[in-house]
Order: structure tokens, then sequence, then C-alpha cells
């Protein structure tokens, strides 16, 4: 078998069994601690730029397939788990680990002890690291880590979000769609793609919405003839503050359309309203994040991607209320706008993977818009 | 949402005596249970029957009744204790029940007690079926298509409807006791009978099976503000048709994407919002079908329950005792995680190891059950067993089940290739049973495929596959053709698949010392990972770990001074929680002296695995590998392997060779204990007399022997515990058959054992504690048996009722001086029987016995802590216990507890082979009352009025007719056949004759049937299910009739039924009988 290094950016070299494509590639290393979902993980946009640490030891047991994609391709640079699965169990499955990250051109690490990286990267935080199945030199692997760019001030955005607006209008798949009844669709909802999952954009047709995408550099002008009767803010990879045309099309927008962020969207509206953002020392990655809702007091498990996070003592002065909190380190969460029908989630509702305890947002995203509507007639 | 104050006190019921389907784990949760509702300041008061709890020590609840587990005692309890409110969901199925029956009879509506946790009408739609499902169907969730039967005619018009294979699952019973599957009208008819008798409410589901579907369990918890998370998800390696508790299973789940696996998570929430259960844990289980992902509900428990053990154990998450935080009104987000300390216990646990569940059975203790795996639980324990591959946990448990193995096979122990065809193996793949796993192994060398495999197990692909790596390495280590030439690659990945150094000997031809010690030349060694909850995401506070092999170890030591306790592994029938038990103590007294308590243990059930019961918890299989990993990392300056039974004694030679230190009693006094020739000599010297014995390792030499020492005799294998093999032979051709069938096992170095069987004789326990130079005795119980009897199986009573004092002084100083002779430090059992005033020495334990925890609730005194402080280097002075207990003023009788309405088949008479799976204790002034309340305790209630059966064999004629008279005088009616009947009317009591079964009808089988008979006395005189007797004594279990097979048991009865019409049954908590010790008159 084929061997793989990981090496950080601190000199610590882990050395395991190749899989997935033949490569060299650099990126920020994180840990994802979510059991399942590692296809969900992989396409999901947000990991640009990332090498993923699965922390469940087992992974690949049912395969990928082609419904649980969270966008047309894998994004992570390269994925490491203690053990890749050789066989796979599943009545949906169509293919196996090895050959979809193989196809993408993506190369993965297993049989390492993944959980002495992990404790690496919650001492010393997300750092840069090199997984390489070509290069197997340690002193050249550890230079060349030292030397990979960091998250901090780099535009990722343009790089996964998409070229051309687009329609959507692909609700959840019959047999796990948690919504009931689609309503068939009564508003219009832009949403900025920053490099958004496609559950979000299931999940907001199946609440209702005439859902059409827009790449993150769309203009104002774009956005206002699509007729929009409320903005969505998606997702996406690395750090807010370059992305700052998207927040400068939010400011334009913000007073005139109903707007609901997440993640990455949750950091560009607290941005465009004047919030500060900062890196976190390695973020949150997983399924099993508790956050309060503080208005009802009540407990949500989360699914969660971030590495950067809106700063709690900046958002009164940006005329935004704290909504949702975290209870494991009390970062924010959610915020409202004070006076605009607008508010953000830091977590994913949308989930995919993890828990659907957070699906009511996009109903509430809906009924703002029907207030708002009604308000103004 | 802060706890409430508008109550102060609560009851919990515990579980009662350890029985298959509810064992050790309830002591578990209702410790924990009990803890933090004290710690919240509540008042608490327990009810549980059985003495060998750590929940039932006085200091762990405010008022502890060790009282039966009845509707009656606990109104009674309700009555005198008046608290505001009553936690059912700690307690199994029983204290379900109780609570259930308490509310129907309208008593704690009587005493204004409020159920909390779960109220009535949520246990209702979770238990009852037709409920339940229309529960599941209101919230569009799928069950399997099925009717309720409540009788023959029900159940065959249900079967039109639903068809064959077909699940039979009775109401209310534990494990899903009497429940069956059926191919056949014949056997749907059989189950379907036995499962409505079994019925409290005479109630079977009948099922569309769902056989060789996928089966999943979710641990679910919920607070009053309706936060609910999913603790812990189980995937079960058996697929649906096996009880959950006799599968292997695996957590978390293995097979599931993020989409079915939420989509499960959704269900169970809203099986839990639906059902009611407003705070507390729940466990749901479900069934998924391979082919299309169909989702279905198979049941729910709105309680605590061995799933939520081992899901506790699995993540870390201490499930009960939030589960009582939130039933007193805490919200998930109040309670903090003990084990990252900063974050809440609102969160779900993610865990970055797999563990896997591997349960344990004891067939060869009821040779004539089926020993087929069905949905009725048959094990009686389970091991667990962490590593970061299924394959890696799977192996360790399997080593860990303690039945000999060194992992899946390739250990010497496979049976030889001749041993069964492919049709044979075939069979054994398809028809669920406790080995299937090694015949999947066993397939997989034969060359079968995945495929194959799962077309004849049903069995998920995945793990098939995972099986066919751990064959595979095999080969490869077998291929390398020596332990030199075994490269260091595949060395370590043989270890990271979790092969043992016992299997890795046998495939390159060499012994688990040779590859221990080429092991440890070339550094390959497991490394300690901490079980955290959070996958690595915090920082852990809680020293609880587990072995791999990888790259980085996470063990923190103190420099304090650390000793290593060694629990006892898997329950099973003689090793069980009074073990644990034990072990928990000697935890607890370290703590007191502050020494650090290191804790190797496997079983997910025990309060010892508990990572608040010691200060480092290492969850290890019990083998000297594993065990000497751990002492090896953590350098102790002892080892305790006197509290955890057979298990840690049989490591004890080797890690003594390996230079580990062990305290108290030497290895060699323990050897010298249990080596007949060296014990027999040191009786000699101390002149203390022994019933007639010898040793024999060969047929002939058997025979030869047995004739000195006389007919009739107890044969067993040397060093046993729960007297596995032992059997009372009457004459050469019963000797002869016996050692035809041990001679495989018997060797020089593990003889076989005679003994003067000594008829008509009393039997005593004896426990004590010595430090070297003193022997002080904790308590002398007397046997409610007849020796012959495993005293594991037999009633007994302190203090001793009918024997003098100048005995029970011979006794003391008997005990004393085997005890100094020996050198005994630390705990000493020693079994006696007096025959016509003579004191004979049957056999000494220089360890804990299985009475220690009862003796120590009898006398209120801490046995097993003290023995651990003087192991720790304490005198018996120092721990101030120099005096013998002082003989309680109430009587303490002990009662077991026996499986056999799980073994259809088996017979329940008793012998020298112990069957029993627990116990329970009876308290009370009077002698009769206190035999009352055991028997009422172990669920075979002495009836007041009615009809008695007699029937004994010719030597207990005499002795009839007096237990007849008695009888007759209390206001029963005498039943007999034959020559009992004769033997009564001679002595002249009133008795009516009924037929034999061959006689005529109504003979004694239809008058059980009728449910006219509320007590049988049968002393046997053949053995086996089969014979007439054997025939009743099957129907009257099915009966739940209690039946008691000696004469010195019927006795005891017959008093116990005259004191308890006389004076009744009261009351009263250990804490009351205790005080009455020290200040009474």
């Amino acid at each position: 078998m084929a061997v793989a290094k990981i090496v950080l950016a601190d000199g610590s070299v882990f050395a395991g069994e190749a899989f997935g494509a033949s490569a060299e590639v650099t990126g920020e290393v994180v840990f994802n601690t979510a059991m399942t979902g590692y296809q969900e993980v992989l396409t999901d946009p947000s990991y640009a730029g990332q090498i993923v640490v699965m922390t469940s030891p087992h992974i690949g047991n049912y395969g990928v397939n082609d419904a649980d994609v969270e966008s047309h391709r894998p994004w992570v640079s390269g994925f490491v788990v203690r053990e890749r699965s050789r066989r796979v169990s599943n009545y949906r499955a169509s293919g196996d680990l090895d050959g979809y990250l193989r196809e993408h051109g993506i190369p993965g690490i297993e049989g390492i002890d993944t959980r002495a990286l992990v404790r690496r990267v919650r001492e010393h935080g997300a750092m840069p690291a090199i997984l390489s199945t070509l290069d197997l030199d340690d002193a050249s692997l550890v230079a060349k880590a030292a030397a990979a760019p960091g998250m901090a001030g780099v535009d990722l955005v343009q790089e996964v979000s998409s070229a051309e607006s687009y329609g959507w209008e692909e609700g959840e798949p019959v047999e796990f769609a948690t919504t009931g009844t689609r309503s068939t669709p009564t508003y219009r909802v832009a949403t900025i793609d920053c490099g958004i999952k496609r559950n979000i954009l299931r999940l907001l047709v199946d609440a209702g919405f005439l859902v059409r995408v827009f790449p993150a550099t769309a203009s104002f002008d774009e956005i206002r003839a699509f007729k929009p009767d409320g903005l969505f803010l998606s997702n996406g990879p690395g750090d807010p503050e370059p992305v700052h045309y998207v927040a400068e099309t939010v400011r334009q927008l913000l007073p005139t359309l109903p707007t609901f962020g997440i993640c990455l969207g949750n950091q560009i509206l607290a941005l465009a309203c004047g919030a500060k953002t900062y890196k976190m020392k390695f973020g949150h990655r997983g399924a099993n994040q508790p956050v309060k809702d503080l208005r009802t007091g009540k407990v949500e498990i989360t699914s969660q991607n971030h590495g950067f996070a809106v700063e709690a003592d900046s958002l009164a002065g940006a005329g935004l209320e704290l909504t949702h909190v975290n209870l494991n380190d009390g970062t924010v969460e959610g915020f409202a706008h004070l006076e605009h029908p607008a508010f953000a989630v830091q977590y994913h509702p949308e989930a995919s993977p993890g828990p659907h305890d957070s699906r009511y947002l996009f109903g509430r995203f809906r009924e703002l818009i029907a207030q708002s509507l009604g308000a103004r007639s | 949402m802060p706890k409430r104050t508008d109550i102060s006190s609560i009851l919990l019921i515990g579980s009662g005596p350890i029985v298959i389907g509810q064992g050790c784990e309830f002591d578990y949760s209702g410790t924990q249970a009990v803890k933090a509702l004290k710690e919240e300041g509540y008042r608490v008061i327990l009810v549980n029957s059985n003495p060998a709890t750590i929940m039932t020590d006085p200091e762990i609840a405010d008022r502890t009744y060790v009282e039966p587990i009845t509707p009656e005692t606990v109104e009674k309890i309700i009555a005198r204790e008046r608290p505001d409110t009553l936690l059912p969901t700690m307690g199994g199925q029983t204290a379900l029940n109780v609570a259930m029956q308490l509310h129907q009879r309208k008593v704690l509506q009587k005493y204004g007690v409020e159920m909390i946790g779960a109220t009535p009408e949520a246990i209702h739609r979770a238990e009852n079926r037709e409920a339940f499902r229309e529960t599941m169907w209101r919230i569009g969730l799928d069950v399997p298509r099925s009717a309720l039967a409540h009788s023959m005619d029900d159940a065959w018009a249900a079967l039109e409807e639903i068809g064959f294979p077909t699940i039979i699952r009775p109401a209310y019973t534990l494990g899903g006791a009497g429940g069956g599957v059926a191919y056949n009208r014949k056997e749907y008819e059989e189950i379907c009978r036995r499962g409505i008798d079994l019925s409290m409410v005479d109630e079977v589901l009948v099922e569309e099976s769902i056989i060789g579907w996928k089966e999943f369990e979710l641990e679910v918890m919920r607070d009053r503000l309706d936060n609910a998370v999913v603790v812990c998800s189980i995937e079960n390696v058996d697929p649906m048709g096996v009880h959950t508790g006799d599968s292997v299973t695996v957590a978390p789940a293995q097979t599931l994407t993020d989409r079915e696996y939420q989509r499960m998570r959704d269900a169970a929430l809203a099986i839990m919002r639906a059902i009611g259960v407003e705070t507390g844990g729940s466990n749901v289980q479900f069934a998924v079908n391979p082919e299309d992902g169909r989702l279905t509900v198979i049941e729910m428990n709105p309680r605590v329950s061995r799933s939520s053990a081992l899901a506790s154990k699995a993540t870390g998450f201490p499930i009960a005792k939030f589960a009582a935080k939130l039933a007193v009104g805490y919200t998930l987000d109040e309670i903090s995680n003990d084990i990252t300390r900063e974050t809440p216990a609102s969160f779900e646990p993610t865990i970055d190891y797999v563990v896997t569940k591997v349960p344990r059975f004891t067939f060869e203790k009821f040779a004539e059950a089926d020993a087929t795996l069905t949905t009725a639980m048959k094990s009686v324990g389970e091991t667990m067993a962490i590593g970061r591959t299924f394959r890696e946990s799977l192996q360790k448990a399997l080593r860990g089940l303690e039945t000999g193995r060194g992992g899946l096979g390739a250990d010497g122990k496979d049976p030889d290739e001749s041993a069964f065809n492919d049709e044979q193996l075939r069979r054994n793949l398809t028809i669920p049973n406790a080995e299937r796993l090694f015949h999947v192994a066993t397939a997989f060398r034969r060359g079968y495929d995945v495929e194959k495999l799962h077309d004849l197990t049903r069995i998920d692909p995945w793990f098939l596959d995972q099986i066919a790596r751990i064959v595979e390495r095999e080969r490869d280590v077998a291929a390398c053709g020596g332990l030199e030439s075994l490269d260091d690659g595949l060395f370590l990945r043989a270890k990271r698949d979790g092969f043992s150094d016992i299997q890795l000997a046998f495939l390159v031809g060499s012994n688990e010392d040779a590859v221990r010690d080429e092991r440890r030349r070339r550094g390959i060694r497991p490394v300690f990972k901490v079980v955290d909850t959070c996958a690595a995401e915090f920082r852990a506070y809680t020293p609880y770990y587990y072995s791999t092999y990888e790259q980085e170890d996470e063990v923190e030591l103190t420099d304090r001074r650390r000793v290593v306790i060694l629990g006892g592994g898997p329950n099973r029938i003689g090793q069980g929680i009074e073990f644990d038990y034990c072990c928990c103590h000697a935890a607890f007294a370290l703590a007191e002296m502050g020494i650090e308590s290191v804790m190797i243990n496997s079983n997910p059930e025990t309060v010892s695995t508990d990572y608040d019961t010691s200060d480092l918890l290492f969850f290890e299989p019990l083998t000297v590998e594993d065990v000497l990993h751990v002492c090896e990392r953590v350098r102790p300056e002892g080892v305790i392997i006197q509290f955890g039974g057979q298990t840690p004694l049989n490591l004890a030679a080797a890690l003594e060779r390996e230079g580990v230190p062990i305290l108290g009693t030497s290895v060699d006094s323990i050897d010298l204990a249990s080596d007949r020739k060296r014990f027999s000599a040191l009786l000699r010297e101390l002149d203390v007399r022994q019933p007639r014995n010898a040793t024999a390792t060969s047929v002939e030499e058997a025979l030869e022997k047995a004739g000195r020492v006389g007919y009739p005799c107890v044969v067993r294998p040397s060093y046993v515990l729960g007297g596995r093999g032992m059997e009372t032979v009457y004459d050469e051709t019963a000797l002869r058959a016996y050692m035809k069938a041990a001679v495989e096992e018997v060797s020089p170095d593990h003889p076989v054992l005679l003994d003067r069987f000594m008829e008509e004789s009393i039997e005593l326990d004896v426990d004590a504690v010595a430090d070297g130079e003193r022997v002080t005795i904790g308590g002398i119980m007397e046997h409610v048996e007849e020796a012959g009897i495993h005293s594991g199986d037999s009633g007994c009573c302190m203090p001793a009722y009918t024997l003098s004092d100048p005995i029970l002084t011979e006794v003391r100083e008997t005990t004393r001086r085997i005890g100094l002779a020996l050198g005994v430090r630390g705990l000493m059992n020693i079994q006696y029987l007096v025959q016509d005033g003579v004191l004979y020495v049957i056999e000494v334990n220089p360890r804990a016995s299985r009475t220690v925890p009862f003796v120590a609730k009898a006398v209120g005194i801490p046995l097993a802590k003290i023995a651990a402080k003087v192991m720790a280097g304490e005198s018996l002075a120092d721990v101030e216990f120099v005096a013998d207990a002082a003989s309680p003023r109430h009587f303490s009788v002990k009662q077991p507890v026996f499986p056999f309405d799980r073994f259809p088949g088996a017979d329940i008479i008793l012998g020298p082979e112990m069957r029993s799976t627990g116990e329970v204790m009876g308290l009370d002034p009077d002698f009769g009352i206190a035999f009352a309340k055991s028997m009422d305790a172990a669920g075979r209630a002495l009836p007041e009025s009615g009809n008695v059966f007699l029937s004994v064999r010719d030597s207990d004629k005499r002795g009839v007719v007096f237990i007849g008279r008695r009888l007759v005088d209390l206001g029963l009616d005498v039943l007999a056949t034959g020559g009992t009947w004769k033997a009564l009317r001679k002595g002249g009591v009133p008795c009516e004759r009924i037929y034999k079964l061959q006689q005529g009808r109504p003979h004694v089988i239809d008058r059980i049937k009728n449910d006219d008979i509320a007590l049988i006395i049968n002393t046997p005189v053949g053995k086996g299910a089969y014979t007439d007797e054997g025939r009743i004594r099957q129907e009257a279990l099915g009966k739940r009739i209690p039946i008691i097979t000696t004469i010195s048991g019927a006795a005891a009865a017959v008093t116990g039924i005259a004191a308890r019409k006389e004076r009744g049954m009261g009351v009263r908590s250990l804490q009351e009988y205790y005080q009455e010790r020290y200040t009474g008159p």
C-alpha cells in the first residue's frame, strides 16, 4: 500500500496510508466531530482550502451516492481518517469513498492517530498543513507546511461561488422529507451564493420559496431585477473580511429586503451592519453543538462548520441584538437586526449533516417576509 | 429552570434481585440517581430487596428499605414515610410495574404521591402495545403489522392476517420473557400459550416478522422545556430476531447515512414527545429494511435500561444521573458535563472509537434448555470493549467475555475442521446462537464470501467484511512462518486489529510469554486514550481510559500512592454483582485512605465502571495481557485481586511472575486453600475435621478413591467458582459417567475433587476479615437448605437460627485458627457443615465471597471496605474492627432467585451446581417473617390459604408429616399422591389424595392448570424435566406457583406462613435496624 503523510506547520508528522488521489495539497487542517455525513462534509463548499480530519474512526462505510451531496463536487483539499472502509454497505450507495476522491483529485490519508492530530489542533489551533502522497520527505514537507498560507485575509468565496445565476426547484427527497407537504412557492428569494449548500436551497424550496441563486459578485441591480421578496446570505469558506463586496451589496439591500443569513452569511451580515469578526482558535465543526435561543430559552443541537465568528461585544454598536448563543463556549450563534427585518445564525439549520432541530428557521424567514410585506401593503 | 422546591422527598424503587433481563445496570443507574438527588438536598427513600447493591448501602439513601418490591410492601413504606414523589424510572420493569400497580390501586392518590420522571399515562402509552401502536400511527411512524391476543382464539385469528414467520411478544414481561419466533402452527401455539400465561395482563402481541432487518437503538433524553438530545446510537450486529440483550451491539451506529440517521433521530424525539416522557431518558428501538431503508419502530422504554447503562459507559454521559436531575426540574443546559466541566449536558456526545458489547450466556448450566437465540433474552451478563476500530473492539470484547477465547478464534480453541461439516456450519450461521460470530469467522476460513454469509446470517455486509479482515490478518500472520519472521509492520497491524498475544502465539507457533517478550523488545505497546464525550474537542478531566495501538498516550498520573483493583468482568452465574459491590468498596476504602484507586473492569452494567467510583478507570478485558499493560503504565504499589471473584484470581500467578505486587493474602496461600492435598495437610495440622475426600486425575483413580471416600459423594473439577460441573453421585455408574464427560478437562494440574456427601447436615458460611495477626468475624450464616445444595443456591439466615452456642463458638475458633495459619490478609470465607453436632470444614476461600454484601447489610459493618484497608496496609486495630460483629437483634434471610422461567425444559431442582442469578434479603426481628419476606421478594410468595401439594421422596416421609400437620393447623389444605398421601394419613394429617399423572383425571397437573394449587413442596427423587415430577415442576414454574424442593426449606416456609398469618409483615429501614443495634435496650 502507498504511503501518505500529513505534516502540520508546527512540525508534527503523521505517516499513514494513502487513498483517494495521488497528490500533494496544502490547506488549513481542521477537524469535524460528526459521526455521520462524510459525503455532505466533503461536498460542503465551506471546506474549500481545508484539510479535514474526521474524528469518527470508520469512514466510508455506507459509500457515496448521488443524492447526499451539498454541491456538485467535493471541496476539501485533503481528507484524513482513522480508517477508510473498503466495503460499502447501503442500499443507496453508488460508489465508494476511495473512488470518489480519486475521481475528484483529492488525496486522503488513513491509519494515523487522528485523535492525536485533533488534540494538537485543539491545543495549538487550526494551522496550515500539507498532505502528500508524492513528496514523503519529512523536512521538505515541514518546510512546505510552514510556508503554506493561512485562512485569515484570504477570499475563498470566489473559488466556490457559481459564475452565473440560476434557479433552483428541487426540495428534499420525498423519503427523507421532514416538512410534510410542500407548499407552492409564494415568495421570491434571492440567495447570494458564497458557497451555498444544496440543502439550504432544498429547504428554501420546501418552505415555499421561489429560489434564485446569484453569484457572490452579483450587483445590487442584478438582484433587484429579480424582484425578490427576501434576501438569503449563504454559508461559505474562510474569512468574511475579504468578502467585503458581498457585505457592500447586503448593506444596500438590507433596508428594502427581509434578510436571513447562515454561517458566512451571518458574518457578512454582521460586517455589513458594522460589527466585527475574528478568527477562532480551531472553530466549530460537527453536528452536536448546543445553541440556546435566548428568546425562547430552548436549546437546539446544531450542525456547525466555521473558523471565524462574530464578536459579541461588537453587536450592540451595530444595531444588532444577540439571539443565539453557543452553550459550550458562549460564542455568538445568531443575532437579529433591531431596525430591519433581518436575522442570521452562525450554525447550519439546514444541517446536512446533522440534527434537524433548527429547521424552523426557514419557516421563520417566511413569516418574516409575510409580516414585512403585510406591513408594507 | 431551577430544581423544584415544592417537593422535598422522593421514593425511589430499585429493581430487586438480579435476573435475566434485569441485571446490575439498575444498581448503577439507581445509585447515580440517589446520589444526584441527595446532592440536591432531597430526602431520598429507597426500596430494593437486593442486598448486593451499592444503592442499598446505608449511607447512600436517607432511608433504605431492603423489603420485597411488591405493591403491598411499597404501600406500607409510603404510609410510613409519606414521600412527596415517586421516581419509578430507575428500577427497570420491576419498578415501573409496581408503580403502575400503586397508581391503579389509587395508593399514590391516597397518599398524595406524585410520579416524577414518567407519568402513569406515559408509561401506559409506552408499555401497552395497542396504545403504543396508535401513538406511533398518530405521528406518522411505521410499526410492524400486528395484533393483540388474549386467548388462543384471538391468536389464531391474528395469524390469518399476519402469516409466518411471526414474532410473539408477551406484554409486561422482563426482557421479553416468553416471547419467540414461530415458523409453523405448532411453534406458534406453544409460544402464544406460554406468552399469554407469563404476561401480567394475559396478553401477547403477534407481529409481522421483520427478522433479518437491521436493528438500532437510540438513547434519548428530554427535559421539561422540551429540550431533547440523543445520547448514543447503537447498532445491533445480530439483525432483528435476536433480543437486543442477546445481540452483539456496536456504538455508534456504523451503517447509516446521515439522512437515515437523522430520520431515525427525528422519529425518536417525536416518539419521546408523543409518548409524553417529559423528563428523563428513554430507549427507542428501530428496525430498518436493508433493501429499501424502510424505518419501523419496535419499542420504547420510558426509563433507564440496560442499553442506557451501556450508552453511558460507551460515551461517558451519565444518563441516570442526569435523568434524576431532570426529574426534579432541571433542564439539560443547567447541568454540566462532568467530563469536560465547562460544557453543559445539553449536547450530543460524539465518540472517536468503537464500542462493542457482547452478551455472556450460560447454557452449560441448563443442559436441557434450547440454546437458540430468539426474541426472549437468555444471556446473564455482558462485556463491553473499546477500540479505535470495530475489529479491535470486537476482539477485545471476545477475550473480555472470559469464555476462554483469545479473540475471534485463531487461539487454539477453534473446533476442529472436522467438528462440523458444511451443512452444520450453515445451520450455525442461519440459526442465531451464542457462537455465531465464531462460525462466521470459520466460514471465511473455509472460503465463504461476504455475499454468501449475508444471505445466511442477514448480518450487515459491513460487519461481515470487518470479520473477513480479521481472518485475512490471521492468515497473513500464520503465513509469516514464526515469531522471529513476523515483521514489525504486520505485528503492529495485528495488534491494531485487536489480536491478543495468545492468538498471535497460536498463529506463529509460540507461546503467550514469548510473544509478550518479543513485543516488548520491539516496543510494540498500547497507548491509553480518554473517553471524553466529545472526540477530543474539549479537554477532559475524567480519567476514563481504554487501550489501543496508536501514537499518543493520554494517561496523567499524580504522585499519590496508587492501587489497582481488578473487577469481575461480565456477570455470569456464580460471579455477579456481589463481587462488583466488593470492588466498589475497595475503591471507596482507598479514597478514604487518600490512595488513588485504579479500576480495571470490562462490565458495562456495573457501579465499578462508573467513572465516579474510582480515581482512574480502565475499561479493559481482564486478561493477563491487558491487565499487565495497565499495570506497566500506572505502576501501582499493588493490585487487589481478592474482590472480583474468580476472574482476577486466575490472573494472580501470572501477574506475580511479571513482578506485579499482589496486595493482601499471598498467591501461595490462595493456592494452598484450593490445593486439595496441601489444604488437607494443613487441616490435619490444625486438627480440624474435613469430610472424607480425595483427588483423582483419571477414571480408574476416581473409582478407586470414591470407594474409600464412600457414596454418595460430590465430584467437581478443581479451581472453580459457582460450582461449575459439580455433581452429587450416588454410585459407581454415575461417577463413571461424570468422569467420562469431565476427563478432557482433567489433568494432573486440574484434578477432579471427590468429597463425601454429608446427608442431613446443616451448612454454614462464615465471612471474616484478617490482617495476619487477627481474624475478626463478620457473620455466621446458617443455610436453610441442607448441605449438598450449592451455597449460592441455598437460602441462608443470619444469625444462625437452629445451632447451639457451643458449635458457634467452635466455628469462631476454627475460623481464627485457619485464617491465621493461612496468613490471610483481607477477606476470607469458610464453609462448614455440622452433622450430629460435629463440625467439618468444607472449603476455605481466602477472598471476597458472594455473601460479603449480605453479611455487611445484615450487621451494618462494611466488611469489604475494612478488608481493602487492611490490604492497603492498615491493621484491624487501625480500622477498629477487632471484636467479632455482634449478633444482630433481627434476622436476615437471603434467598436465591433462579432463571428457570427463561429456560423452559430445564429442570428446577437444586444441586451442587449453582444456577441462581441473584438474591434477595428479608429482614425482621422474627425469623418466620424474615423468611416469608425473602420468599415474597424472590417472587415466590408463600400463601396464607389454599391447597398445598406435597410430594416427597422416601427419606423425607418422616419429615413431611410435621410439615403437613403445621399446614393443616394453619388452615391450609393438603393434597398429596400415593406414598406421600399414605405417610401423611399414617401420621394423622387430614389430606386429600389426588391422581398421579397416569392414574386418571383430573391429576395434579390439571389441578395446577386450574389455579387450584397455591404451593408445592416436592423433594425430588429423579432429575430431569421429562420425568413426572419434572413435568409438575415445569407446570408450576409456568404458573408461577412457589415450589420448595427441600424438607428444610419446607420447614422454614411453614414457620414463615405461620408468622405471617399471626403478625403480618411490617417494614423497617436499614437505618432503623442499625440504630437499634447501637442504642437498643
